[in-house]
């Protein structure tokens, strides 16, 4: 089987008209690979599965120059799309060894059985759990699982890689660890990949672009920096750790290092303070930060040192004044970028 | 992990009636083994009409699992996966056979194979045979009223393993008869396996419909149950002890089937 | 309402423990009897039944027809009855020695057999002798019932070689079986013909008159008003009941 075709078509084309679900539309050439972020039932999981062929006939899907579906085309059935699914929960099959689980996709496309062992030791071996093969999915660890998961879908040499939380779960340390291997696995594969995520980290250390979904719709679409930057949702924001208000029609993005917290009303531009009760106070590296729900509805966190969070005597319900100065604040338009 | 013990004792309340149903199955059973004279045990085992209806006993119920296996497990399987019209019409109908007095069942069957029946007929005159009175229509008593029990099993496993992996097997190119062989089977097995206990058990002790529709004859019909109901007409301790027999190939199968089918992989 | 179950469920309990209680019924004046009776007595019993209610206001007949083996058992296990009549003297002769007929048991009519086909006499058959012609199935009470052992004796008597296709439990499910069709001939009892009429047609067995089966009834050791059983033993042997038997197809003494 030969990979994606090169050349204008190559890559991903999404067309999707879903209403109450989904209304989306984005490009994206071979070898991207796109992070999904939005809130719970933005629609993420529904993006994937559309692609994958599980919700059926539904828009238009063109991969690789093929049109899987779309206007006036039979759609085509999941099994004849080249779709590799690493979805939370691994969904090993039980029953087969972590061999046999690979070797699974070579072998249903005609593959004989030598071969498609042969390919699923190999890809075994890339991901680090060779020694694993004979072993069954309930004797593996959760980091072993997600490797074998990864390498199945890989094996069967997807246009499109479909990966939904693939680390949630997982120790911290496991996580981290697999994240470098698949930035590398994810490299060298020639296809796009869409990651649905719930974790910066994962978009940010693997994603070459960032899809924002919310409510049904594309919020935001862009370079992971440029998101995280200026992010367009509160779901971002509060994913990067950024303060974003609206105003008008624009928005304003400030760190939460840049707010000053007192319990005086502070000097300066009314735009530019708040009034509120804390709502929490966490460690967050040698800082802490403050939720504080402002009177006017949004809730802002700011970055105080520990010393300072003594002085003030910040607790959860402490009615404190929040100000940043306007250099500090970013100002950027509503329209997508 | 908690150990059971740490969770306290089983309150009474739930141990009393637990107790009292264990009973309720057990003591006629052990009163059975215990009311019967064994030494006529041997002798009887020894006679020509036990042995043929032991021997037919278990050639019916064997096939009766061969049967519910091979059109059951299809139709469990449709059930549970395939979305259908009618498709919740078709369950109650396949449980129907579960509700009904077993001699009721027997006049249905009677109704449509027999000489006269729906499709009994229409059979005996293109091809004059008849269905009652054979080997064959014991077996179809049995597997009519066995089947519901099998479907329900396997139904219930089908569904459980999910169709999750389904859709997993089919993003990895695996068509519906690949998956069918290689995934759901394989993970439905104790069901199918329990499936199979419940199939053959039911058949087994299967008498009203079987007399009604088959007949009751030595050799050909008569089953253990009948022989054991013809039995109660004449001499009572041979029925007794003819039943005492049936208990304990019962149990011994049962007792070899129910480890097999406890154990989940 | 949630208040309505617990009391819907008390009224169904306490309905039904009021059905249970021995003979006696629980409403003033109100008497029960309970009569098991062999399956050839149908219809003949059942007449007899409501002739006594009639005869005895306020008081109401149970029948209970089963094979006479089974309810001889069932008399001597102390089944809660008053009067029990069977197809044939040994049976009676069970419950006697069972302790179950204090006073002992009368013959009130007598049966033979007869063969009966169905009304359109598919398998052609003339005469009892056709039994042994290849392809007929004809089928037969099992031998442990007293219409399987004089079927098997008149069947051994006229030398009939041809094995039954199926021995049925008691005589009506032979009945049954020729009247739908689904066997081509059976041994029952004349009444049985006669109560099944046009959906039967008989053919005489040779010197069935040999083979008379005696039909005893007896008051029961459990019965709860032996009396009242007397009573109705005595509509029973009574001219009344001699000519609804008789009607049936019944002999009497």
């Amino acid at each position: 089987m030969s990979g994606p075709a090169t050349g204008p078509a190559a890559g991903l084309r999404v067309d999707l008209d879903l209403p109450g679900r989904l209304v989306a539309s984005f490009e994206a050439p071979a070898g991207e690979v796109v992070a999904v972020l939005g809130p719970n039932g933005a629609g993420k999981s529904t993006l994937l599965h559309a692609v994958a062929g599980l919700l059926g006939d539904v828009g238009t899907v063109e991969v690789a120059g093929e049109t899987w579906s779309g206007p006036g085309v039979a759609a085509r059935l999941v099994r004849e799309r080249r779709v590799g699914l690493a979805f939370q929960g691994q969904q090993l099959f039980p029953h087969l060894s972590a061999l046999h689980n690979v070797a699974f996709g070579p072998r249903s496309r005609g593959a004989s059985r030598a071969e498609s062992y042969d390919v699923a030791q190999r890809w075994l071996d890339r991901f680090g759990v060779g020694a694993l093969a004979g072993r069954r999915p309930h004797q593996l660890s959760g980091g072993q699982a997600q490797r074998v998961a990864l390498a199945r879908a890989l094996a069967s040499e997807p246009a499109v890689l479909l990966m939904d939380e693939p680390f949630s779960g997982l120790d911290v340390g496991v996580a981290t660890e697999l994240r470098l291997e698949l930035a590398e696995h994810l490299r060298a594969f020639a296809g796009v990949t869409l990651l649905v995520t719930h974790d910066a980290l994962d978009a940010f250390a693997l994603a070459t672009r960032v899809l924002v979904l919310d409510g049904g719709a594309v919020a935001q679409e862009g370079a992971p920096d440029d998101v995280a930057a200026r992010p367009r949702t509160e779901h971002v924001a509060r994913l990067v750790g950024l303060n974003v208000l609206r105003d008008g029609g624009g928005l304003r993005a400030f760190r939460p290092s840049a707010v000053g917290v007192s319990l005086a009303a502070p000097d300066g531009s009314a735009r530019l303070r708040w009034h509120g009760e804390v709502a929490s106070v966490s460690r967050h590296g040698d800082a802490l930060r403050v939720q504080v729900a402002t009177d006017e509805g949004p809730s802002l966190i700011a970055d105080v040192t520990p010393d300072a969070a003594v002085e003030l005597g910040l607790a959860p319900g402490r009615s404190v004044w929040l100000a940043v100065k306007a250099t500090a604040v970013d100002e950027y338009g509503a329209e997508r970028l | 992990m908690t150990t059971r013990a740490a969770l306290g004792r089983p309150p009474a309340l739930l141990v009393a009636p637990a107790v009292l149903a264990a009973a309720f199955l057990i003591v006629p059973l052990v009163a059975l083994v215990v009311d019967t004279p064994w030494g006529d045990l041997w002798s009887l085992l020894g006679t020509t009409q036990v042995r043929e209806a032991l021997r037919l006993s278990a050639l019916t119920s064997a096939l009766t699992v061969v049967i519910c296996v091979l059109v059951g497990t299809p139709l469990a399987w449709l059930l549970a996966r395939v979305d259908f019209p009618g498709r919740a019409v078709v369950r109650v109908l396949v449980v129907v056979p579960l509700v009904l007095p077993p001699v009721v069942a027997g006049v249905a069957l009677a109704s449509a194979l027999g000489r006269n029946g729906l499709v009994g007929g229409p059979l005996r005159e293109l091809t004059g045979t008849t269905v009652p009175f054979t080997t064959a229509a014991v077996v179809i008593s049995h597997a009519f009223v066995a089947l519901p029990f099998f479907v329900l099993a396997v139904e219930g496993a089908f569904r459980s393993t999910g169709a999750g992996l389904d859709a997993v097997a089919a993003t990895l190119g695996a068509g519906r008869w690949t998956t069918f062989r290689r995934v759901t089977l394989p993970l439905a097995l104790p069901g199918l396996l329990a499936g199979c206990a419940l199939a053959w058990a039911r058949s087994l002790g299967e008498f009203g419909a079987t007399i009604t529709f088959a007949g009751n004859f030595p050799g050909t019909t008569q089953t253990m149950p009948s022989l054991i109901y013809t039995e109660l007409q004449g001499d009572v301790e041979v029925a007794r002890t003819l039943s005492l027999i049936l208990l304990l190939v019962s149990v011994l199968v049962l007792g070899a089937l129910r480890e097999r089918w406890l154990r989940v992989p | 309402m949630r208040c309505g179950l617990p009391a819907l469920l008390c009224g169904a309990l306490a309905l039904g423990l009021a059905g249970c209680g021995e003979g006696e019924g629980v409403d003033d004046g109100d008497r029960e009897l309970t009569v098991l009776a062999a399956a050839s007595l149908t219809g003949t019993f059942t007449e007899l039944a409501a002739a006594f209610e009639e005869a005895h206001p306020g008081v109401s007949v149970r029948l209970a027809f089963d094979s006479s083996a089974t309810l001889a058992s069932q008399a001597v296990q102390g089944a809660p009855a008053d009067v029990l009549a069977t197809a044939d003297a040994a049976t009676m002769q069970d419950a006697v020695a069972g302790g179950a007929v204090p006073d002992g048991a009368r013959t009130f009519a007598t049966n033979t057999m007869t063969l009966v086909v169905p009304a359109d006499n598919p398998a052609g058959l003339a005469t009892f002798a056709d039994l042994d012609a290849p392809g007929v199935d004809y089928v037969l009470c099992v031998e442990t019932a007293p219409c399987g052992a004089v079927g098997a004796t008149l069947l051994a008597a006229a030398g009939i070689d041809a094995a039954p296709a199926s021995l049925e439990t008691d005589v009506k499910a032979v009945l049954a079986k020729v009247a739908a069709d689904e066997a081509d001939a059976g041994l029952v009892y004349v009444t049985d013909a006669t109560a099944a009429g046009e959906a039967v047609a008989t053919i005489d067995v040779p010197d069935a008159d040999a083979e008379v089966l005696d039909y005893p009834i007896g008051v029961l050791e459990q019965a709860g008003d032996a009396d009242l059983a007397r009573e109705f033993v005595d509509l029973v042997v009574s001219a009344e009941g001699r000519a609804i038997l008789t009607r049936a197809g019944f002999g009497v003494p």
